[in-house]
């Protein structure tokens, strides 16, 4: 059931699936519990970052080809309505229709009435970002069409009622037995005698799944990058199951966030070498899809393209915080992430997960409040900065996380215990007089000491320290006390 | 050369062998160092915690004490030199304060972590230590990726009489403090001190080291509470440590 992992069945936040129901430090106490969650974290995480430091490794100019990335995207957002406008009139040139949706709940709307007008009752989906989103699995499911995921990982997130936990590897929470015991209860005619050998997995997908190519009459796609100028859309997958989808159905529907245009095709240079070498660790993306409008005789013959702001342009109003929008959603932050690693991506409630989910997901609801879930995204982080140095776009995710910790502290209105202790820090600290004191009322922890460690004191707070690290005894004299006898010596 | 020692309230607090140790360092290898008294915090905590409205008179507050205190200031801590570096002016533009910025950012380009400036400005990698233990190095994630120090603090320490490196696995993953975020966030953590830990274990050094005091809190704060028998001592320590002992 969906619902025992706090999502509703039909999302009523007209933001979609960028909210979970509970703070991550509430969600995280249940992941880091789970012991075969972390092994399979842990394993999987280790593996990309080894492929991904060594493929990342051999490019000389691995550096140059991260900034020219950040220069592209940086251009993006700076003349992002131009483009947008570009890109739509280069689709309709070429026999496509654009429509725009404001937020999830509008992009629903036009997908659900596009499909009811084909007559169509089910539809195939390519492994889309941007409609997990927005949640359009179960708006057309509400609607009485069956949507069918048919990329490997996510089709397994689907057949279990979960949800992604992962960019890229949308069921990376699974290991190979878990996903044999889902197949074996979830598809209707699989062999009973089914392993957990991979092949053998992707085999019994693989039938699973052709039937419903062959029959389906509406696919449904998100988007990697979309071209400004010759209006082709580009879908980068790894299973050629996303070709099926794009090539075979008689309509094409794909729901793409407006941050996904680029200028033009060389544009696309940069980034598929950027892209794969990131994500999953290949130097050369195995199914890389394009197409520009519709081409008679080949392919679908209608093809409906849904922009998506749902957040994004109050996140573009933001000077600093706009880089957030440059993420081709690759992962390498998520894999990097000491925090991601040991908690997993359902702890943070919205879709988009690990380092960069913290900061886009709130930058796109806004913080509503101290008790919006959202506000505690910012904070999943030690501010290792290892993200940044993984991101193959250079977004300066730690200081994004810095820039929404102060939106949450905005939103809080009416003083918190925590917004007092750090007034009163700030007090402490802002004199020196006022620090002297402080030093002297923090020797006073001295009383508290057995053996030259405390391992617990008295307050709020303190036990979250003291629940696994004790604190040496505060020193007999500072070294201001120091440097002064020093100096009168 | 004229140098003003940056304590770190931590440091001043809680971990005076630091700064000390500092001192007598720099003092040995011939330098004269100054402590403005006025000093208090570099404002990391409230920054790094989203309170950048109360950082800023913390901020102009360290500007005005270092600014004229000497041509070039240390700090035997990579997360206060990383806030100085790459914070500061941030804290005092989002303010509307281009002066104090513009204060920040000169003074910034004349702050240095203890590595950086033994081995960059000063120009020393064998500073005479001798340390007969057994030692392993934790890169704290401000040196690493904020300031880039690299192996700075690994070249010090090979240079060192007596000591014996032991190369910590997975040296470069987060300790997980943090900051408040090891007490907002407690048993993600707590999750990643365990790994840490067993990582430093595994070693089968005596000393764990690193060059901030609030990262080497805690980890120290968890082996202790394991009673593990590995002690955690600043990167300065063992760089005052001579034949004569350890520093006062």
């Amino acid at each position: 059931m969906t619902t025992d992992l706090g999502m509703p069945t039909v999302a009523s936040d007209p933001h979609g699936h960028l909210r979970g129901t509970e703070p991550f430090p509430v969600a995280a106490h249940r992941a880091l519990a789970d012991t075969q969650l972390r092994q399979n974290l842990g394993h999987a995480t280790r593996t990309i970052r080894a492929k991904r430091a060594a493929v990342v490794g051999e490019v000389d100019d691995w550096e140059e080809l991260r900034r020219a990335g950040e220069c592209v995207k940086a251009d993006v957002m700076a003349r992002l309505p131009e483009l947008l406008e570009q890109l739509e009139a280069s689709v309709t040139a070429r026999g496509g229709v654009v429509h725009w949706a404001r937020d999830a709940e509008e992009a629903n709307r036009i997908v659900v009435g596009l499909v009811r007008e084909t007559g169509s009752d089910e539809v195939v989906k390519v492994k889309s970002m941007a409609t997990q989103e927005t949640g359009l699995n179960e708006a057309l499911g509400a609607a009485g069409i069956a949507a069918l995921e048919t990329d490997l990982a996510e089709l397994i997130v689907q057949l279990s009622d979960d949800k992604p936990s992962h960019f890229l590897v949308p069921a990376i929470h699974r290991n190979r037995s878990e996903i044999r015991d889902i197949f074996l209860r979830e598809m209707p005619d699989v062999d009973p005698d089914l392993t957990d050998e991979p092949r053998r997995l992707a085999m019994a997908a693989r039938a699973h799944l052709r039937r419903k190519f062959l029959s389906a009459r509406v696919g449904i796609s998100g988007v990697n990058f979309a071209v400004a100028d010759t209006g082709t859309i580009s879908v980068v997958e790894s299973e050629g199951n996303g070709r099926m989808c794009l090539t075979l159905p008689d309509t094409l529907i794909t729901v793409m966030g407006v941050e996904k245009v680029v200028p033009t095709w060389s544009d696309l240079e940069v980034f598929l070498q950027l892209l794969p070498r990131s994500s999953t660790g290949e130097r050369m993306n195995p199914y890389t899809s394009s197409w520009s409008g519709v081409t008679p005789g080949d392919g679908p013959q209608t093809f409906h393209l849904v922009l998506l702001d749902n957040g994004r342009s109050n996140v573009l109003a933001s000077p600093d915080g706009r880089q957030a929008l440059h993420c081709i959603r690759c992962s390498a932050c998520l894999n990097v992430c000491p925090v991601y690693e040991r908690t997993g991506g359902h702890a943070y409630g919205s879709i988009y997960p690990g380092p960069i989910g913290a900061v886009l997901s709130p930058q796109l609801t806004g913080i509503d409040g101290p008790d919006d879930v959202n506000a505690s995204l910012p904070y999943a982080s030690s501010l290792c900065g290892a993200c940044f140095d993984a991101c193959p776009v250079r977004i300066d995710i730690p200081h994004l996380l810095v820039q929404q910790r102060a939106a949450a502290v905005e939103a809080h209105g009416r003083p918190t215990a925590q917004d007092l202790a750090m007034r009163a820090a700030a007090a402490a600290m802002a004199s020196p007089g006022r620090f002297s004191l402080t030093e002297r009322v923090v020797k006073l922890g001295r009383l508290l000491s057995r053996s030259g460690r405390i391992r617990s004191v008295p307050g709020p707070g303190a036990a979250a320290w003291f629940g696994a690290r004790d604190m040496p005894e505060p020193p007999a004299e500072t070294f201001r006390e120091w440097w002064g006898r020093r100096e009168r010596s | 050369m004229r140098i003003a020692l940056v304590a770190t309230c931590l440091g001043d607090a809680m971990f005076p062998q630091a700064p000390r140790a500092t001192v007598l360092l720099l003092e040995r290898l011939g330098h004269e160092v100054v402590f403005p008294a006025d000093q208090t915090c570099c404002g990391q905590m409230h920054v790094n915690t989203g309170y950048l409205d109360l950082a800023l008179p913390l901020v102009r507050h360290h500007v005005d004490v270092f600014s004229g205190a000497a041509d070039v200031v240390v700090a035997p801590s990579g997360s206060c030199v990383g806030c100085v570096r790459h914070q500061h002016a941030m804290v005092a533009r989002r303010g509307g304060d281009e002066k104090l910025a513009q204060a920040a950012e000169d003074l910034a380009g004349r702050t240095y972590e203890l590595s950086e400036l033994l081995v960059d400005v000063l120009g020393v990698t064998d500073v005479g230590a001798y340390y007969p233990h057994r030692v392993t190095y934790h890169p704290t994630c401000h040196s690493l990726r904020m300031l880039r120090v690299g192996d700075k603090p690994l070249r010090l320490l090979r240079e060192v009489r007596g000591l014996t490196l032991t190369e910590l696995p997975d040296a470069e993953v987060c300790c997980g403090f943090g900051g408040t975020f090891a007490v907002k966030n407690a048993e993600t953590s707590t999750a990643m001190l365990a790994d840490k830990m067993a990582n430093v274990l595994s070693t089968h050094a005596e000393v764990c080291t690193a060059g901030d005091t609030s990262c080497l809190m805690h980890i120290g704060g968890g082996l202790s509470r394991l009673r593990s028998g590995v002690r955690t001592v600043h990167l300065a320590e063992i760089l005052a440590s001579t034949t004569e002992g350890a520093p006062a």
